[in-house]
């Protein structure tokens, strides 16, 4: 598949939104709402449920499965009450020492004048800043679009993890595509997407993503009970190391992006 | 750097410049006396990162840091090494951010400056990498920091690895203010995108210069999202501050003391 059908696969309607994840893998799940300063964002779900028997904190980005769904929760597109709603509840996480996972599903925080009025900007540097100081184990996993800033203040994580399908990028490709020609023809956006390198793959390669997570929709259950097991094993690993090295091993995840060459005393040094 | 050259142009090579606000043209001599403000409209000029730090540091005691970090077209992004090559030449800078120690009337502080001439100053991994750096070197050595923000946004040549940078800066932030460090914000024209939904927005106290554009989403973006006009102060600082996301806009001229009066505000007293 190259990259724009993937892009295509990602976004597909029918395709299993955040709440059937929450469903299928949290026993007893009990959904939260509110951030205690505006209102209530139904574009990210987040509650507290057990993961085989262990209380874990959960959120996730919800496109919406219908019409009125989809309207309800603005299409997955959320705003600044959703990441405050988002971000009260990993502090509520990091109270009751439970870890938090974040599924992760938007073509990127909602760009209307209500959100800007109520500064998405600082909504979502602020998500980005408290993930990183986050004294508790945080797993994200991109389960359809990482659409740019609206996707990291969701994924400052421990770990990330990517649906085969799922892409995950820094501006959405149509985006890119008219600053780049002035027009998001679906052959400019097919190439913008190649350019972007945006596939789980790529994230792979990168290091953005440990790990790809393969897709079964046909047997969404059987899907979800592996994806568990993942999840488990993940957290079974991060539970072991002290606060302190849960910090710093975030630190170190995202201290190593980056790629540019080093002039010293005229000499090059690539990295 | 169209958008730039609209504001700012010089004239026939001679050493004027014409607001592009006003049509008012004026020399380079007398620009510098009104603090790079348009004497007869009040518009603000963009200025580069060199001439911000002449302007705002005690003399010679700015001390450049991780100079020589050189962006790679490592995506083989369509025209991506030529746009590099011109912002070198143009500016005469690496990329886009200057960082490094300075005194601001005795008061001694990290700084990073921003400059809006390299690129639009979008975030690629040498703009993460240098102002990380800058925080991890500030909290070793107890430094506030004070940041001069202006940007395009992440920069989209460098793929996810940009998007990365944010997360990456974040952290150091949150490393220095765990530190008990200040670190102050001066939002400059024009700050957006995922600048604005980072460090720009992490400072303890964010000042902003007058009518700076600052937000998420552009603004064309989001008249299409809303479908209806958006007033004419839209995402400039004083739209901010009515709206709870700036300390205080101080105008360019007061700008120095102010900082100068902060940093000596947040020394230890016990």
């Amino acid at each position: 598949m190259n990259s724009y059908v993937k892009l295509k696969t990602a976004r597909k309607n029918g395709r299993p939104t955040g709440g059937a994840y929450v469903e299928n893998i949290f026993e007893y799940p009990i959904e939260f709402h509110g951030d205690r300063r505006f209102g209530d964002d139904l574009a990210i779900m987040g509650g507290v449920g057990f993961l085989e028997g262990r209380p874990v904190t959960f959120l996730a980005m919800e496109k919406g499965t219908d019409l009125e769904s989809r309207l309800a929760r603005n299409f997955g597109c959320p705003k600044p009450e959703g990441y405050r709603k988002a971000l009260r509840l990993m502090k509520q996480a990091e109270k009751f020492h439970r870890p938090v996972i974040c599924f992760v599903d938007t073509l990127g925080a909602y760009p209307g004048a209500d959100a800007e009025e109520r500064g998405q900007g600082q909504a979502i540097a602020e998500s980005i800043m408290e993930m990183m100081g986050l004294k508790t184990p945080v797993i994200s996993v991109v389960i359809g679009e990482g659409g740019s800033g609206g996707a990291l203040a969701l994924a400052s994580a421990n770990k990330v993890m990517i649906l085969e399908n799922a892409v995950y990028s820094v501006i959405s490709p149509e985006g890119c595509a008219s600053i780049l020609w002035k027009e998001s023809s679906q052959e400019n956006v097919a190439k913008a997407a190649e350019c972007l390198h945006i596939t789980a793959q790529d994230m792979k390669e990168f290091g953005v993503a440990e790990e790809i997570i393969p897709e079964d929709f046909e047997n969404f259950s059987q899907m979800c009970s592996d994806m568990k097991k993942t999840l488990i094993n993940a957290i079974d690993e991060l539970s072991a190391l002290s606060e302190e090295e849960i910090l710093n091993q975030r630190y170190q995840r995202f201290r190593k992006f980056g790629i540019f060459e080093e002039k010293k005393n005229g000499i090059f040094k690539k990295k | 750097m169209s958008f730039i050259d609209n504001i700012m142009q010089k004239v026939n090579g001679s050493a004027k410049i014409v607001c592009k606000k006003c049509n008012h043209e004026e020399t380079i001599g007398n620009l510098e006396q009104h603090d790079y403000i348009c004497p007869e409209c009040g518009n603000y000029f963009r200025l580069d990162a060199r001439v911000r730090i002449k302007y705002i540091t005690d003399r010679n005691s700015f001390k450049e840091l991780d100079k020589g970090l050189i962006s790679k077209d490592f995506l083989e992004f369509p025209n991506y090494q030529e746009k590099l090559e011109k912002a070198r030449k143009d500016t005469g800078e690496d990329d886009a951010v200057v960082c490094g120690t300075a005194f601001i009337a005795d008061n001694e502080c990290a700084v990073f400056v921003m400059n809006s001439k390299f690129i639009m100053a979008s975030m690629g991994s040498v703009v993460g990498e240098k102002i990380t750096r800058l925080f991890e070197y500030a909290t070793e050595h107890q430094l506030p920091v004070v940041g001069f923000t202006a940007s395009g946004g992440a920069r989209m040549q460098e793929g996810v690895i940009s998007l990365m940078q944010m997360a990456k800066v974040s952290g150091a932030v949150k490393n220095h203010s765990n530190a008990g460090l200040l670190y102050i914000t001066v939002l400059t024209d024009p700050t957006t995108g995922g600048v604005t939904a980072s460090f720009a927005m992490q400072g303890d106290i964010i000042l902003a210069e007058p009518k700076a554009l600052v937000g998420f989403a552009g603004r064309r973006v989001v008249e299409q999202t809303t479908k209806s006009k958006l007033p004419d102060n839209f995402q400039k600082a004083e739209f901010l501050l009515e709206h709870g996301f700036v300390d205080a806009i101080i105008p360019r001229p007061e700008l120095r003391d102010t900082l100068a009066e902060l940093l000596a505000m947040h020394k230890r007293s016990v």
